[in-house]
């Protein structure tokens, strides 16, 4: 019987199944404890990568002390250390949500940077001209000029970040999709619920996609305004 | 109101700019500072500000030796001094909020805070009310220095300071700014300092003229613009003279 399982059922079997799956009440909660888990991350990275991109990207001594250990971390590729991560944080939330903020940090971290960094000394000293100081700056100018580097790092990592959780998921827990996925995939061999399991996992990217996209039209409105007349410069 | 006391800057590990260079500029006088680019026409400006500061030598302004940027000074750039992600309005109203986040400290913002014309004032007398809501870059060149004038009269400066403010802009804008700024100047009544390397712009725009050349800048070479404040016709024979002595003085400088 379970040899027969198709490892490629058709599109029908499998959205029956995740209609199946869904109405027993297990996988809602899979879902919601991945959403949770990638979401977490993802704020927890703005929150500590960014501030630290605009003072490196504002300050050029800064940034030569600190470039060369960021470029010594940022390539490891940071699921090396799932095992390490959870030795020390324990089998909870924090240990995934720490593993996919490793990875998240360093790239909005050099986003964040390079865009604070590039912005045009004129509109500094315009801003300086109107008696602004240091931490004027930072709210006028810095902030809201990292606001779509921050939004263009978040969609980058959206891909990277699900792709993780999966990986952080596989240990040492009895929630989230990538649990799911694996159960169903090696151990039950349910192939209809392992595909169910990826297309909500896909799903899941993909809101996350949207999520940033409406938080970009509602915090970058010049942005889609540059887009519409930009032709004019 | 503006005095350089033997001024001498450099940028870092580069030869001086300006040597022992002294400047003095009367209340309400209008100057156009003239020289080919690179020669040290915004660093001047920047000095002026308050942005650079001089390695010797006092900049005293309205009295006090200038050690930061002035509440006081107004200043236009060429271009990109706007705010990309804020519309005119925000633009405009930037300084109030600059000074508001610091409260009336007399370094951000001037010690007694002085009753300013509402934005909308400014938005209406630079005839920018129509585009209040766009941002930098929705506008003309034109549109764009509207705003940043505003934005700097809004503050009330007593010293405005303008690089180059209409030298991207096409004829006929540049000749209605140019018009502007002079007519806003007269009713102003504050110091004004413009840096050009336009001949005609100097002649329209400065009661006085200083021309800067070679490098590092010690003596100025300045004259009083007889035209100044006249309706010039270019084709006259004073017109072609100062023209010429301009010319003459920019290449011998």
């Amino acid at each position: 019987m379970l040899l027969n399982q198709p490892v490629l059922p058709s599109p029908s079997i499998v959205v029956a199944a995740l209609y199946v799956e869904l109405g027993r009440g297990e996988l809602p909660l899979h879902f919601l404890a991945s959403l949770w888990r990638v979401m977490a991350s993802m704020m927890v990275s703005v929150l500590l990568a960014a501030p630290a991109g605009l003072v490196l990207g504002q300050s050029p001594r800064l940034n030569r002390i600190f470039s060369p250990f960021i470029y010594w971390l940022y390539p490891i590729p940071k699921v090396v250390l799932v095992p390490v991560v959870l030795l020390f944080l324990g089998i909870g939330d924090l240990a995934k949500i720490v593993i996919i903020f490793l990875i998240l940090f360093f790239q909005i971290l050099v986003l964040v940077r390079d865009q604070a960094a590039s912005l045009r000394p004129e509109l500094i000293q315009s801003v300086r001209s109107l008696g602004a100081g240091r931490r004027a700056l930072f709210r006028f100018v810095y902030l809201p000029a990292s606001l779509p580097a921050i939004l263009t790092a978040l969609r980058q990592s959206v891909g990277t970040a699900v792709a993780v959780l999966y990986i952080a998921e596989l240990f040492a827990t009895q929630y989230g999709l990538g649990y799911y996925i694996f159960l169903n995939g090696s151990t039950l061999l349910n192939y209809p619920a392992m595909y169910g399991g990826i297309i909500l996992m896909s799903l899941l990217g993909m809101m996350l996609y949207f999520g940033v996209d409406g938080l970009e039209r509602w915090l970058c409105p010049w942005l889609r305004a540059g887009q519409v007349e930009g032709s004019q410069h | 109101m503006v005095k350089l006391e033997k001024v001498t800057f450099s940028y870092s590990g580069g030869k001086p700019i300006f040597d022992q260079f002294d400047w003095e500029i009367g209340d309400g006088q209008s100057w156009a500072v003239l020289g080919p680019s690179g020669c040290g026409k915004t660093t001047l400006l920047y000095l002026l500000a308050g942005l650079i500061l001089p390695q010797s030598g006092n900049i005293i302004i309205d009295g006090q030796v200038l050690t930061r940027p002035r509440p006081q000074t107004g200043l236009v750039l060429q271009d990109y001094g706007l705010l990309p992600w804020a519309t005119v309005a925000q633009n405009v109203k930037l300084g109030l909020q600059v000074r508001g986040f610091y409260g009336p400290d007399g370094k951000h913002a001037p010690a007694v805070a002085t009753p300013t014309q509402a934005p909308d004032f400014w938005l209406h007398r630079l005839g920018i009310t129509e585009v209040a809501d766009k941002y930098p870059g929705q506008l003309s060149g034109g549109q764009r220095q509207r705003t940043a004038i505003a934005r700097t009269l809004v503050l009330q400066p007593d010293l405005l300071l303008m690089d180059e403010p209409f030298s991207s802009l096409d004829p006929v804008t540049r000749k209605d700014l140019q018009e502007l700024t002079l007519q806003l100047w007269r009713e102003a009544r504050f110091t004004f300092v413009l840096v050009t390397h336009a001949i005609e712009e100097a002649i329209m725009m400065g009661q006085s003229i200083m021309i800067l050349g070679s490098q590092p800048a010690r003596q100025m070479s300045f004259l009083v613009n007889p035209l100044f404040g006249e309706l010039v016709d270019r084709d006259s024979l004073a017109y072609r003279q100062l023209f010429d002595e301009l010319q003459s003085r920019l290449g011998a400088v």
